[in-house]
């Protein structure tokens, strides 16, 4: 999948291999090719869905409720299990 | 004519027309003749000032009242008519009761609903849906308790992908719901997910009540980001549930609905590689067994099949060149054998014997022609011997004529010319020879 390739057109993409490959219309060759085509697009589909890492974060208030900021004007945060053991 | 009703005609009558009028009811009121049958089921009247009506709560409705009512206890009750024809009486089903207080709070729940209904903010139109693939979740509950836990967990244990945060806010009491309204404007303004959840776990009326409040609702309508409803709650509804644009029974149910689409195609993306494997193993299997099957082809298994065809035709071309062979010889014997034949019919001694027999044929012929010509020869010179006789010199001597012959010689002059003067001549004469001498010669 090449990077600038939405998750719907790569999955749009295996649906199409799919059926293809289910058509019993294709050579063995280019069933191979596919195969591995459809291999690597369900690779990078896949990857591309667990691809984050996980956080868990609290965001870090003032007294009056406000978010706390930083410099930049952004939500300060902590881990969220940091701050539970603190409890 | 009036038709005539019977008793019960009129009661069933009747038991439609107020039943189906009052499927549901919230009305208030105070609890008076109290009465708790063994079977569980309570009984007693609601009454004001001026009226009074009958009332059951089945013990199938009862465990989630607070406590035991009593005589003069004021409530608020949701329940629906009903017409009990044996007694000719009605009366109400109490679905549920709520203690003084609370009356007053479902009453304003209810008052809210129909208000927010009539602004539009609970049109299905209005509803956002939910990003497919979520990377970022804001949560807006208590950050100590078992909801935020059980979010984590449900989402953690799914997935490793996911940035999960909290905004934490008190869920109950007192300025609750300003926390939470403030928190959800708060992950709005500072763009901090792509969904939100909002909610706490069950609790009475009044503890879920921050939910209930239009500024929650308000907040909740005017977020931009979606916004997950999650309040475990005993009534119906509340109002998050019915302003956010999708609600969920309890917050564990939530992070199933937010990651519910990632889920959904990871599992897909899973079934695909089963079947992507399944289908090219199929087709590898098949084309394994066609091959197979072209191995045990007569071809392949007995090669010499493969030279039958031009074994065939060898044999079929050696069977036909043996048969002109066969007749060519016969042919060629048969022409041999003629040739032989007219070669023995050319051969030396039989030429040389027909010849011989040519020769005696001939000889005979000659013979045969030679005899007849010297017959007739015989013939012609036997008629020509009278003829001689006739011209025979004896006979003409006879008739007085001489032949000269020289002295010495016996060949007859026939000349003039042959004699000579003085020369001694014979002269052969009828009766004998004479001798005689030339005295004179005169030619003519």
């Amino acid at each position: 999948m090449i990077e600038n390739e939405t998750f719907e057109t790569s999955y749009a993409r295996l649906e199409v291999i799919l059926e293809k490959m289910n058509s019993g219309k294709v050579a063995l060759d280019e069933s191979l090719k596919l195969y591995e085509e459809a291999d690597r697009l369900i690779s990078s589909c896949t990857k591309r869905l667990n691809d984050a890492e996980q956080k868990i974060e609290i965001l870090m208030k003032q007294r009056n409720g406000d978010l706390a900021l930083n410099e930049s004007g952004q939500p300060q945060t902590e881990n969220f299990a940091t701050q539970k053991r603190s409890l | 004519m009036q038709p005539i009703l019977t008793v019960t005609e009129l009661t069933l009558s009747i038991k439609n027309h107020l039943e189906s009028k009052f499927p549901s009811i919230v009305l208030k009121g105070e609890i008076s003749n109290f009465k708790e049958q063994t079977s569980g089921h309570l009984y007693f009247t609601l009454k004001d000032a001026e009226s009074q009506i009958s009332c059951v709560l089945f013990k199938g409705n009862t465990k989630n009242l607070a406590r035991r009512p009593k005589d003069g206890d004021q409530v608020t009750l949701k329940a629906e008519l009903t017409v009990y024809p044996p007694r000719g009486s009605y009366q109400l089903l109490v679905k549920e009761m709520q203690y003084s207080g609370v009356g007053e709070l479902l009453l304003k729940l209810h008052e809210l609903k129909n208000t927010l209904q009539a602004r539009g903010w609970l049109s299905p139109s209005l509803k956002k849906p939910l990003p497919k693939f979520p990377k970022r979740i804001g949560i807006v509950t208590s950050a100590t308790g078992a909801v935020i836990q059980d979010i984590i967990n449900v989402l953690s244990r799914r997935f490793h992908g996911l940035e999960i945060v909290l905004n934490p806010v008190k869920v109950q009491g007192e300025g609750a719901a300003e926390e939470i309204a403030k928190a959800i404007y708060q992950f709005n303004q500072h763009k901090l997910c792509d969904v939100l959840i909002v909610g706490r776990g069950g609790g009475s009326l009044e503890d879920l009540w921050p939910f209930n409040e239009e500024i929650v609702a308000k907040a909740i309508f005017e977020s931009h980001i979606p916004v997950i409803s999650a309040v475990g709650h005993e009534t119906d509804f509340s109002i998050s549930d019915l302003v956010a644009d999708i609600r969920a029974p309890t917050p564990s149910a939530a992070a199933e609905l937010v990651i519910g689409e990632k889920s959904h195609y990871l599992k897909q993306l899973e079934l695909c590689r089963q079947r992507v494997l399944h289908t090219i193993l199929g087709s590898i299997k098949q084309y394994k067994h066609r091959l197979d099957s072209h191995k045990k082809q007569p071809y392949f298994t007995n090669p010499s099949f493969l030279l039958s065809k031009y074994a065939l035709l060898i044999d079929d071309a050696e069977e036909r060149l043996r048969e002109v062979m066969t007749r060519t010889l016969t042919q060629r014997k048969l022409q041999l054998f003629g040739l032989q034949k007219q070669a023995a019919a050319l051969k030396p001694t039989l030429q040389i014997q027909s010849l011989k027999a040519r020769l005696q044929q001939i000889d005979k012929s000659l013979q045969a022609t030679f005899l007849t010509q010297l017959g007739r020869k015989k013939e012609h010179l036997a008629r020509l011997i009278p003829h001689l006789k006739s011209i025979d010199p004896k006979n003409l001597i006879a008739k007085g004529y001489c032949i000269l012959f020289p002295e010495k010689e016996n060949s007859a002059i026939l000349s003039i010319k042959d004699l000579h003067l003085n020369s001694s001549i014979r002269l052969l004469l009828n009766g004998g020879v004479a001798k005689a001498t030339i005295g004179e010669i005169v030619h003519d």
